[in-house]
């Protein structure tokens, strides 16, 4: 680490230096921001993709550009428009001296629910030609907080590693928590900065619509709550569906595993009877093992029961916020009205 | 003397800018080449009604010299039909540059776009500050005939709006700082707005103060605009109210608790590690 001597200069930092410093921000370009919300906005409700692209700068990662994912019909061949869109757009983007690293991806959202394997396995992928690479997930409905409701995910380091030796399915309890992985470390948010070109900055300034308060505002300001709050419980009814669901697929499985082991011990026992009587006969006994007979349950991988207790922890979460909000305003109100 | 005939233009078209595309253009600004005065690059949007909406746009590379003006068509026609992958709707509606004012080569590059669409409008956004000011304007362009024979391409100007609703939405402030933090606590973003609005309310009772003191002339906009909002608070009786705002803070504090509830069951499933026995 380049930390003792005094080379300050940007080889050292961007050299192999990069990967081991851990990500402490990632820095979006203002107008990369602008464009990530019309892309999902306007496609709403579906979900769509895009591709983010920048720079990896020591603790920072700095996104400077972005660009859209065509939206995959399924008369098309997939594979092959994708990947021919992806190679000509980044042709493209170089000429005109747009820095053409990809840096993640960014992805639109429903009511904020993203822990989905397919965000694991989205990495995985992404991270076997990059070193570190982030996922922006955008909510185009917002929670109506005032708050732009833009989050970067990333994936840890100890369960990426993890992932990648055993396969995201195949892993179990005893495997993640032999390298000290819980619940909680698997995805990780990190803080988002804005940045803006001065010339980006002026014409902003120069912008600036008259209304005095931004629409921003008068969202955080209105004392509904209950919409916000409907939708967030029939979420968490969701989840609590999903939460029961895995749990009845682990029960299966014990009960499965269980009436096998039942099953072995049985056998083991008639054979140990068989084998008794042949050598009263004085017959030769027969082997005890039948490794052929009982074919080893699969266990269901214990990345599900992960990503729902966190989807559900994350459901709290906001549900709190709105439900402190409401209470904060609730009590402004009666503040002004003894006024 | 063969009459000189000044076209009447299509109806009295009017240009509207989404602010992305404002952005994207001072972003191909700032990486333009060395040597390069200005960018040029298409505008992507939806016609509708005599009104353009521009939505979208990209830059293309450009040879610009005394002499002749040269662009990448291929680039240009390329990212067109990438574009068009993601959102169909929207088409090729014209073609923008940076820098002041209108120049001899544009009349070639807007002759190339009217190939690609009808009408293109050319869009000049002066990135380099003239008059102190970043001037936006639109124009559409005319043939001047002289007895059927094309003398001359004329420039108009159109009216070009700059649609700031999104703008609005994300933040203006956010946008104006180089660098700024962006996530900002509920509770801290709650006090702000509160702090605003009571900074309003006290603007607008001094303004009251003052012309019924007669010392400031009475506008007549101004007064009928804060009767209506005044006139907008709901008259609830004290009682009613206050059964109101009970039963909302009720139902909230219900809602909190079934929440903390399910947390506190999920950090206990953690701790007994229950998650991943079976229910028997």
């Amino acid at each position: 680490m380049a930390q003792g001597g005094p080379p300050l200069n940007f080889a050292s930092i961007t050299g192999n230096k990069a990967q081991d410093q851990p990500l402490r921000s990632v820095q979006l370009d203002g107008h990369v921001v602008l464009k990530i919300v019309k892309h999902c906005r306007e496609s709403y409700p579906t979900l769509v993709t895009g591709q983010l692209l920048g720079l990896d700068i020591g603790q920072t990662l700095e996104v400077t550009d972005c660009y859209a994912f065509p939206r995959t019909d399924e008369q098309d061949d997939g594979a092959m428009d994708a990947s021919s869109y992806q190679v000509d757009m980044m042709r493209c983007l170089r000429e005109v001296n747009i820095d053409n690293n990809t840096v993640g991806w960014y992805q639109s959202t429903k009511m904020g629910v993203y822990q989905a394997e397919e965000l694991i396995t989205t990495y995985l992928s992404y991270q076997e030609s990059i070193k570190r690479c982030i996922c922006i997930v955008y909510d185009p409905v917002g929670m109506g907080s005032g708050r732009l409701p833009l989050r970067a995910v990333t994936l840890k380091e100890a369960f990426a590693e993890a992932a990648k030796k055993e396969g995201v399915l195949s892993l179990t309890f005893e495997k993640l928590r032999a390298k000290g992985v819980s619940r909680k470390d698997i995805f990780e948010e990190i803080p988002i900065t804005l940045h803006n070109s001065p010339l980006a900055a002026a014409m902003a300034t120069a912008l600036e619509p008259e209304m005095t308060a931004a629409q921003s505002d008068t969202e955080r300001l209105s004392l509904s709550v209950a919409p916000k709050l409907e939708s967030n419980l029939s979420l968490l009814n969701a989840c609590l569906d999903d939460v029961f669901l895995e749990q009845q697929t682990v029960s299966q499985y014990a009960r499965a595993l269980a009436w096998q082991q039942q099953q072995q011990a049985q056998w083991l026992q008639r054979r140990r009877q068989e084998n008794a009587g042949r050598r009263a006969n004085g017959e030769e006994p027969l082997p005890e093992e039948d490794p052929n007979q009982f074919k080893p349950i699969k266990e269901p991988p214990a990345i599900d029961g992960f990503l729902v207790f966190n989807q559900l922890n994350q459901v709290c979460n906001q549900l709190n916020g709105i439900t402190a909000q409401g209470l904060q305003k609730v009590a402004l109100l009666q503040g002004f009205q003894r006024l | 003397m063969a009459p000189f005939i000044l076209p009447v233009g299509s109806a009295a078209t009017t240009v509207r800018v989404q602010p992305v595309v404002l952005f994207n253009v001072c972003d191909a600004y700032v990486r333009r080449n060395e040597g390069q005065e200005r960018v040029i690059g298409t505008l992507l949007g939806v016609i509708s009604d005599g009104v353009i909406d521009v939505r979208n746009c990209y830059a293309v590379p450009h040879d610009e010299s005394s002499e002749r003006v040269a662009v990448d068509i291929t680039h240009h026609q390329l990212l067109a039909g990438l574009q068009a992958k993601v959102n169909p709707k929207e088409v090729v509606v014209g073609w923008y540059s940076t820098g002041d004012g209108v120049s001899g080569s544009d009349a070639l590059i807007q002759d190339f776009y009217s190939r690609e669409c009808q009408n293109p409008v050319h869009v000049t956004i002066d990135t380099t500050l003239q008059n102190q000011s970043l001037a936006i304007k639109a124009y559409i362009s005319r043939a001047l005939l002289l007895a059927e024979k094309q003398l001359a391409t004329e420039f108009v100007q159109v009216d070009c709006e700059v649609k700031t609703a999104d703008l609005g939405s994300l933040g203006v402030d956010l946008m104006e700082k180089e660098i700024s933090e962006k996530v900002q606590h509920d509770a801290d973003s709650l006090e702000t707005c509160i702090s605003q609005l009571s900074l309003c309310l006290e603007q607008a009772s001094e303004y009251v103060d003052k012309v019924v003191e007669g010392k400031q002339k009475p506008d007549q906009a101004i007064g009928r605009s804060l009767a209506e909002a005044v006139s907008q608070v709901p008259f609830i009786s004290k009682t009613d109210l206050e059964q109101l705002t009970n039963d909302s803070a009720q139902d909230v504090l219900l809602i909190m608790y079934l929440s903390n509830l399910v947390r506190t069951q999920l950090a206990l499933a953690d701790r007994l590690g229950t998650a991943a026995l079976p229910l028997l």
